[in-house]
């Protein structure tokens, strides 16, 4: 590289600066949106149901089934309303005075006792409209109908036929916090915001305000150019990034398991694909309206929804699957919720790596390639 | 500023320049089309070392499309190009040292200090050590902008920007330099600065192409190249063209009539080929061979015929084959008002304040039925913020107004019904197409049934939109697109129309037919306002406000304004002398 190059480069880096320090809107989204976004998730949005209201109708009152019962009464998780009729239920999980509900049948204890009868059945009816409570429900009641199982084993020596499937585990999390997940996740969402949504404004920026057409007038090279808009707002970024792990572990108390450097490393990578895709769009439309306009679309929704960081992927119908598998922020969220959660596990980290790095190499590439010395 | 006199360019125009000038551009048969449409048409010129060059044209004319293909910016569909030694299709990297281009908006970093934007094109153009801190020197000392170092190139005034603008491009000392409307959106004074720094660059051995839609910059040209729909309609010395019309342009004085009526009539004779209002003066010019004679269609005997120096617009126009003369059919189509000489724009001590900063202060005007009256004033001093208080858009923090017997501090949108607004820049939806954009202000303006057809199929006959019906405004010829802001805003019959700067840039057969159309409709009653930077639009008004730094500092009819600054070396200024002084009067 000459010397010419390098001072121009460092020339065309300094304006750029000075226009992120100059712009209060940049400054705000890059570090008043992490802290708001994070407060959200780590505080607004709590995907754990503290005390649930649940309704319970004993047509069995045997021993065994009051047991049951005041179990479900002594568990701090619930807040136990009992009646004789399951209409009222029903019509109470309409209203939604009560999460659910759980009906122990009148054969209830027979059947524990007799195995030669079919296993006994408690049923419980969750309200469906609401699935993430449904599930949480579902799986605290098995929670208890498990230790209520373990008491009468110890009780009477003879083990409970199974009733319904209990065995439920939750890895890597075992406080069940849901803020452990999401608040790494979030990051993906800020870095996202901040990489492709800045950056889809500045080239474009450039053509509406008549300014690139004296930046090539002055011979400024479509290297010097694309470096210059890459190197402050990675540095941004990675500010950004940072303010971001720090709350995340410090104010919210995630632990983080992995190391930093890895942590670093992955970001930097997720960061660089996100910058290549902002300034490609930016390159390519040369307005900063429909810019931005596409970045919300290619980049932010997409990281949002199909990440993995709000809808588990493995659940999603197979082709949106695949589809997937090419949106960066995917690979990043992986990667983020498994040096928190898990610590460094290769396997992933090296699979995000991978994807992360193509992503950028083909976004960056792909933008100077559409960088033309021509306005028309 | 303490500018040296302008003696270079009388040097320049001493010597003949075009004995001993070298060439440093040249172009053969050079064409470019963009999306199918021909923007240069088979461009063959020379651009002479040591002289300032004006490329003059209207908008579209192709003078921007030139400039960047000289530049390196665009490449060209056919023909050949050399600047400086170099083909600027292929050695765009060698010619880049030796050549400034300025492009019309000039890329300053508005939010980046004066020298800020200095430092960074002096690194772009690799200025460094004790070379750039003297250039600095010089061109702070050359642009009178060291006062201002530290400021935002966006809290600039428009003549500032452009004299930043300028010294960006002069780093690192090009040979030539393209520089694309520099006096766009620059008030005369500034505009006089910036002449003054292009005649000292040329001085100093420089070659300068100014590119202006203005016609009457090129008179302060040495050579003028003059294009038209994309083609040369003429290249050579200013004068040569001026001698096209020697001794046809004459001044129709004294007439007893409104200046706008004398024009009217005096159209009508078959021997003028153009005409314009000039103060209380017409401005006509014969057809070649023709005698003109118009007190035989009307014009007061006690008028006279005075033959004047011919200007560089007059040969424009001669080039053109002269304008055709046709009566408005827009103020047959208004409603006659009686002029009853009452005022219907009224303001006492008008003020409007933003924050600390008072960008009207105590605005006081009269504006009689059926007058033209002018705002004039520099980038800033306040004139838009004047007319926008006076067409309801902006609030007055003080004083009063009224409007068509409407008071503004009430009724504003009871007096929006009863006025037409033009704004400058295209303000039309341009993705609808002409006919929803006529039907939508009929809308606006609450016409309905019988009432709005009649209204929109008048509009469409008097300005010929039949054809363009189905086209989208957007894609409208620049000289239509201005037709179809004025057809808008007159559509509900307004009594007073707001214009601003309604012909800026357009070409001058077009600025004509507007002309015709505002003459005739104040002669049906309606009352005009007009803001401009153009002289030939303030020479049309009746009388002229002109305002500086937020007050009126002078009001008078143009012949008025020039009385009043006319002295011993100068007895009969231009209007824009005149402006130049009043301005600078002023404390």
């Amino acid at each position: 590289m000459k010397r010419s190059a390098v001072v121009r480069l460092y020339s065309l880096c300094k304006k750029e600066t000075l226009q992120i320090v100059r712009d209060p809107s940049t400054l705000l989204i890059t570090f008043l949106f992490p802290v708001v976004l994070l407060c959200v998730f780590g505080m607004g949005i709590n995907l754990d149901s503290n005390v649930v209201r649940l309704g319970i109708v004993a047509h069995d009152t045997s021993p065994p089934a009051r047991r049951l019962v005041e179990t479900f009464r002594h568990n701090p998780s619930f807040e136990v309303i009992e009646t004789a009729r399951e209409s009222e239920l029903g019509d109470a999980v309409r209203a939604g005075r009560i999460q659910g509900f759980l009906v122990i049948r009148s054969d209830f204890s027979k059947r524990l006792v007799s195995p030669a009868l079919t296993t006994p059945t408690l049923q419980i009816v969750t309200d469906g409209a609401e699935p993430n409570n449904a599930n949480f429900v579902a799986a605290y009641a098995q929670g208890v109908i498990g230790a209520w199982s373990r008491q009468e084993l110890a009780r009477s020596g003879q083990p409970v036929p199974r009733t319904l499937t209990l065995e439920t585990r939750s890895w890597f999390n075992p406080s069940s916090v849901s803020r452990n997940f999401l608040l790494p996740g979030s990051v993906t969402i800020i870095m996202t915001v901040v990489g492709a949504l800045l950056t889809a404004l500045v080239i474009a920026r450039e053509w509406e305000r008549g300014t690139m057409e004296a930046l090539l007038a002055a011979g400024v090279t479509r290297y010097e150019l694309i470096l210059s808009k890459l190197i402050p707002y990675f540095v941004l970024g990675m500010l950004a990034f940072l303010v971001c792990v720090v709350m995340t572990h410090s104010v919210f108390d995630v632990p983080l398991r992995g190391s930093l450097w890895v942590l670093l490393l992955v970001g930097s990578a997720f960061l660089c694909s996100a910058l290549g895709l902002g300034l490609l769009l930016s390159t390519v439309l040369r307005s900063q309206y429909n810019a931005a306009q596409a970045a919300l679309n290619v980049a932010f929704l997409p990281a949002l929804m199909l990440s993995g960081f709000v809808f588990e992927i493995t659940s999603m119908p197979l082709p949106i699957r695949i589809v997937t598998s090419i949106i960066p922020a995917r690979y990043f969220v992986s990667a983020m919720q498994t040096l928190f959660q898990a610590g460094d596990v290769w396997a992933v980290i090296s699979r995000s790596l991978l994807g992360l790095t193509l992503a950028s190499i083909g976004f960056i590439g792909l933008t100077l390639i559409k960088t033309r010395r021509h306005l028309a | 500023m303490n500018a040296p006199p302008i003696a270079a360019s009388a040097v320049s125009f001493g010597n003949d320049p075009e004995a001993n000038a070298g060439v440093v551009a040249s172009t053969q048969g050079l064409c470019k089309a963009f999306d199918g449409a021909l923007a240069l048409n088979n461009l063959s010129v020379d651009i002479r070392a040591g002289l300032v060059t004006g490329l003059v044209g209207p908008d579209g004319a192709g003078k921007t499309t030139f400039l960047r293909i000289l530049a390196g910016l665009v490449l060209r569909d056919a023909g050949t190009a050399q600047v400086l030694g170099h083909d600027p299709g292929k050695d765009v990297e060698n010619l880049r040292d030796q050549l400034g281009y300025m492009p019309q908006k000039f890329g300053l970093y508005e939010d980046l200090t004066v020298s800020e934007n200095l430092d960074l094109y002096a690194d772009l153009k690799g200025l460094i050590g004790q070379e750039r801190k003297t250039t600095f020197e010089r061109l702070l000392q050359f642009t009178d902008l060291r006062r201002f170092t530290t400021r935002l190139a966006g809290n600039l005034s428009g003549g500032m920007k452009q004299k930043l603008g300028l010294a960006c491009t002069l780093l690192g000392t090009p040979q030539l330099l393209l520089l694309d409307e520099p006096g766009v959106g620059v008030d005369p004074l500034s505009r006089r600065d910036l002449w003054q720094m292009v005649h000292n660059l040329v001085a100093e051995g420089r070659s300068v192409v100014w590119s202006t839609a203005y016609l009457d910059e090129a008179e302060a040209c040495d050579r003028v190249i003059l294009l038209n729909q994309g083609e040369v309609l003429f290249a050579g010395p200013p004068k040569d063209l001026h001698a096209r019309v020697a001794g046809r342009v004459h001044l129709l004085k004294n007439a007893e009539q409104a200046p706008r009526v004398t024009l009217r009539m005096a159209r009508r004779d078959p021997a003028s080929m153009d005409g314009v209002v000039q103060g209380k003066k017409v401005r006509l010019i014969a057809r070649q061979g023709a005698v003109l004679d118009p007190w035989q269609f009307g014009v007061d005997q006690s008028a006279t015929l005075e033959a004047t120096a011919p200007r560089f617009e007059d040969g424009f126009i001669d080039l053109l084959g002269g304008v055709t003369s046709a009566e408005s059919a827009l103020a047959l189509s208004m409603p006659a008002r009686s002029l009853d000489q009452t005022a219907v724009i009224e303001t006492r001590g008008l003020t409007k304040k933003f924050g600390d900063f008072v960008a009207a202060d105590s605005i006081s005007i009269s504006v009689r039925r059926g007058e033209v009256f002018g705002l004039l004033g520099p980038n800033g001093a306040g004139k838009s913020t004047t007319f926008k208080m006076l067409c309801g858009l902006l609030a007055p923090t003080a004083g009063e107004a009224e409007v068509a017997g409407v008071d503004l501090r009430r009724g504003r949108s009871a007096a929006r019904q009863r006025l037409g607004y033009m704004a400058q820049k295209f303000s039309l939806y341009g993705h609808l197409s002409v006919g929803r954009n006529l039907e939508f202000f009929a809308g606006v303006y609450a016409l309905s049934g019988e009432q709005k057809r009649k209204a929109i199929a008048q509009l469409v006959d008097i300005f010929e939109f039949a054809p363009y019906l189905n086209t989208a405004a957007g894609e409208l010829p620049l000289g239509h697109k201005q037709r179809l802001a004025l057809a808008c805003a007159v559509l509900h019959g307004p009594e007073i129309l707001f214009l601003d700067e309604p012909t800026s840039g357009v070409d001058p057969l077009t600025r004509r037919e507007f002309w015709t159309h505002i003459n005739g409709v104040v002669e049906r009653g309606v009352t005009v306002l007009v803001t401009t930077h153009f002289m030939d639009e303030a020479e049309y008004c009746d009388r002229i406000a002109l305002i500086n730094r937020g007050k009126m500092v002078a009001l008078g009819s143009p012949d008025e304004l020039k009385a009043r600054t006319a002295n011993e070396t100068n007895p009969d200024p231009t209007m824009e002398q005149a402006f130049i002084a009043l301005v600078q009067e002023e404390p």
